[in-house]
């Protein structure tokens, strides 16, 4: 492992420059980008001794404890946000009016949601997520309302699987307060699907013999909304 | 409306429910996966269950039982609905009937795990809730979002905890019952209007400051109409508060 003599060692064998951005973010913020270290170590591998590393900090550590939490919902609220905001900035062909008004609201739901966690976290929260809806055709009408199906069916198990990791009773209160209106969601984007059947709450969402709706670790809802970002979020400290 | 508080009060008789209900669920139930011949046995596991842990006590038995009598209710409530001629549209059919599926899938579940100590059910008077549509979806309205407001409300209690994840697991089955009743109103999915009624199942919906956070003043929020922050979080009611609606109703 070569690198230029103003470089620090931030990690066993990973390398930065003092000029890089990451420096002057301080050391709190860096830690949150806590798989940089992994990537920035291969990319120093293959660079000569001279050059300068230029290496985007890629990964987005939500963090621990409440916080930690917190920052869990703010991505997926950043995530559902920007999905809505989209939808209604490009609307599929013939969205009627009544699609329209419903769309529209839940982006604003959304919106409020991603701005509350952001003032509510202050210093404390995660950087504004990119985005990746190459998976989702807007133009149509089938892709939109079967990936907002997945984000809101997805919020609900994420908030009630964490709520049992959340150690403030404020905090609980609240995901308990966004979690019913992201289930108010699903049932009715569900019903836009298939209008006055069950699907607002179908049998493979609400377990038929038990009447649970789903609740997912964070473990498990990461995987499932990675491909909608670019940056590679950890959860790897967050409450078990 | 006792199942409101069923938690609770689980708690105040047995400091140590926490952990039970973790080690019985965790271990015994959830360990068999959602594949429904399993699921379908939880009921008897989760009795045989709480036999070991509580053996049986009599107090126990009283506070599931409170819970068991409100599932009845509803589900008699909805399973009434669906059989009384001409009252629910062919088209709604299947909403009412998936609704009335998830209360007696509560029902089976908390008589399995109450097994021989579980009370029988009552005789219910739902008055003039069957004499037109509109009073039965305004009835179930009513019950729904109460429902998702009174849960919420005793999610502090259950902090930390295991059973916690099955309350709101309920809770967000109640949002979605809740939101696809109002749409077949007319209404919006969302609990929009501070003034709806009954005003008391709505008191204090018009908030509009989380956490001490001003919705409307936030940056990307101030161009939004202020419907949209009241929308954006369900509030709580209190155990109180839930028990003097429940009066209205039972």
């Amino acid at each position: 492992m070569l690198s230029s003599n103003k470089d620090q060692q931030v990690a066993p064998g990973v390398f930065v420059s003092p000029e890089h951005p990451s420096m002057f973010l301080g050391r709190r913020l860096f830690l949150r980008y806590a798989g940089f270290t992994v990537a920035a170590s291969g990319l120093l591998m293959a660079c000569s001794s001279t050059e300068t590393v230029q290496v985007t900090p890629s990964v987005v550590d939500l963090g621990s404890g409440d916080t930690g939490i917190l920052n869990y919902a703010y991505a997926l609220e950043q995530l559902e946000a920007a999905f809505y905001t989209q939808v209604i900035a490009t609307p599929y062909a013939n969205m009627s009016a009544d699609e329209k008004t419903i769309l529209t609201e839940i982006r604003d739901h959304e919106i409020i949601h991603r701005e509350f966690f952001k003032a509510a976290l202050g210093s404390s929260a995660i950087i504004g997520l990119t985005p990746n809806f190459t998976a989702v055709n807007f133009s149509d009408r089938a892709s939109v309302l079967g990936a907002a199906k997945t984000f809101e069916d997805l919020g609900v198990g994420a908030y009630n699987g964490a709520g049992r990791l959340i150690k403030s009773a404020d905090y609980l209160t609240l995901a308990g307060k966004i979690v019913s209106v992201e289930a108010r969601h699903a049932a009715i984007i569900r019903d836009l699907l298939s209008a006055r059947t069950a699907n607002f709450a179908g049998d493979d969402v609400v377990n038929p013999t038990s009447g649970l709706d789903n609740a997912y670790t964070p473990s498990q809802v990461l995987p499932l909304a990675q491909p909608y970002v670019n940056n590679k979020i950890s959860g790897a400290n967050l409450p078990q | 409306m006792n199942l409101f508080n069923i938690f609770s009060d689980i708690e105040k008789l047995d400091g140590d429910v926490a952990e039970r209900v973790d080690y019985y669920t965790r271990r015994n139930l959830f360990k068999l996966g959602r594949k429904a011949a399993t699921v379908a046995a939880a009921p008897a596991v989760l009795a045989a269950s709480l036999n070991d842990a509580y053996a049986q006590t009599a107090t126990v038995a009283d506070v599931l039982n409170f819970a068991l009598t409100l599932e009845y209710l509803e589900d008699e409530f909805y399973r009434t609905g669906l059989a009384t001629a001409s009252l629910i549209p062919a088209g709604d059919q299947a909403v009412i009937a998936q609704i009335s599926k998830h209360e007696a899938a509560h029902v089976a579940l908390l008589k399995g795990a109450l097994g021989t100590a579980a009370v029988a059910k009552p005789a219910f008077r739902f008055g003039n809730a069957f004499s037109t549509y509109q009073i039965f979806l305004a009835s179930a309205n009513a019950f729904e979002d109460v429902g998702v407001r009174a849960y919420k409300g005793q999610a502090p209690s259950l902090l930390g905890q295991t059973v916690l994840t099955t309350a709101l697991q309920i809770h967000s089955v109640e949002a979605r019952h809740a939101a696809m009743i109002r749409r077949m109103r007319g209404l919006k999915g969302w609990i929009s209007d501070p003034a709806e009624a009954p005003a008391a199942v709505y008191a204090g919906e018009d908030n509009t400051t989380q956490a001490g956070v001003v919705l409307t003043s936030l940056s990307n929020v101030t161009g939004i109409d202020a419907a949209r922050s009241r929308e954006a979080f369900d509030e709580i009611l209190t155990k109180q508060a839930v028990l003097a609606i429940a009066a209205n109703y039972l």
